[in-house]
């Protein structure tokens, strides 16, 4: 039995209003801090693109699981679309992380920093995924080969993750901590809502990407019926 | 760069990327739009020839 999906208008509405909040929070609400200055609030961008493209890619992973599980063709597409938009979120979270380290430390990049390359590790395994769904032949055997590539993705993201509480000598900052969220209560507002902002868009186009290649699939199949 | 700029740079990257996003959705969309076209003249030519 399927559940209705909220519809993709209704989703992409609250997805704008929620990114115009953030946006009002982030520069005239939340305070500037004192140690970074005006650099710190790229951490509003930054951070909540990285989890976003976690959530990406263990949501390409639950599909890949359930693909294992249930033998349901439409987990396939649903896996890869999510990776996809894993991808870009992560491509994202480089790019905006290398803007914040040279506004911070005056580097783009910092190969001694395992946070950086534990994250630059898991997106090129992530960027391996299409090469290997692309270099084999669509049906049973490459939906079952790629579900299982994206599970085992999946276990780089706790390492990802924790790299930065593992590390002895690191320099990039750490927000959250067992005591909580290290800083003033309007900033972590302003993150919480630039973090669903970015959640709620991420899966907006998660819906309209997939909605694409569903339609580009039936058209073909359709093609197909209509000439022979 | 200046601090300023950087942060500019930040946002701006991601407002790029989401803007790139919505141009290739929307070419994805035209050329869906005109496959659909091109079968529903196909469709109605095998139903004219019956």
């Amino acid at each position: 039995m399927r559940t209705a999906n909220p519809s993709v208008p209704l989703l992409a509405a609250i997805a704008v209003a929620l990114t115009g909040a953030a946006v009002v929070m982030v520069f005239f609400v939340a305070p500037e801090d004192v140690d970074q200055g005006i650099s710190q609030r790229i951490f509003y961008v930054h951070v909540p693109i990285a989890l976003t493209a976690y959530a990406c890619f263990g949501l390409g992973a639950w599909k890949a699981l359930r693909l294992l599980w249930t033998r349901g063709e439409r987990y396939d597409l649903e896996s890869y679309t999510a990776i996809h938009q894993g991808t870009i979120f992560g491509a994202l979270t480089l790019l905006t992380g290398a803007i914040w380290a040279k506004a911070s430390w005056g580097v783009w990049w910092l190969w001694s920093e395992d946070q950086l390359v534990l994250f630059l590790v898991l997106f090129l395994f992530y960027c391996a995924y299409f090469m290997l769904r692309f270099s084999l032949e669509p049906g049973a055997r490459r939906e079952r080969i790629s579900a299982v590539y994206a599970l085992f993705g999946v276990a780089l993201i706790p390492v990802s993750f924790l790299a930065i509480r593992l590390a002895e000598n690191f320099i990039h900052p750490t927000v959250f901590t067992r005591d909580g969220p290290q800083m003033d209560g309007s900033m972590f507002g302003a993150f919480c809502v630039a973090w669903a902002a970015l959640l709620l868009l991420a899966y907006v186009m998660y819906r309209v990407e997939l909605l694409g290649k569903r339609t580009d699939a039936n058209l073909r199949l359709l093609r197909e019926t209509l000439t022979s | 760069m200046s601090q300023e700029q950087l942060v500019a740079a930040a946002y701006g990257v991601f407002l790029a990327v989401v803007l790139a996003w919505i141009v290739i959705i929307a070419a994805k969309l035209s050329r869906l739009e005109r496959e659909t076209t091109e079968l529903a003249e196909l469709a109605r030519r095998r139903r004219d020839d019956g």
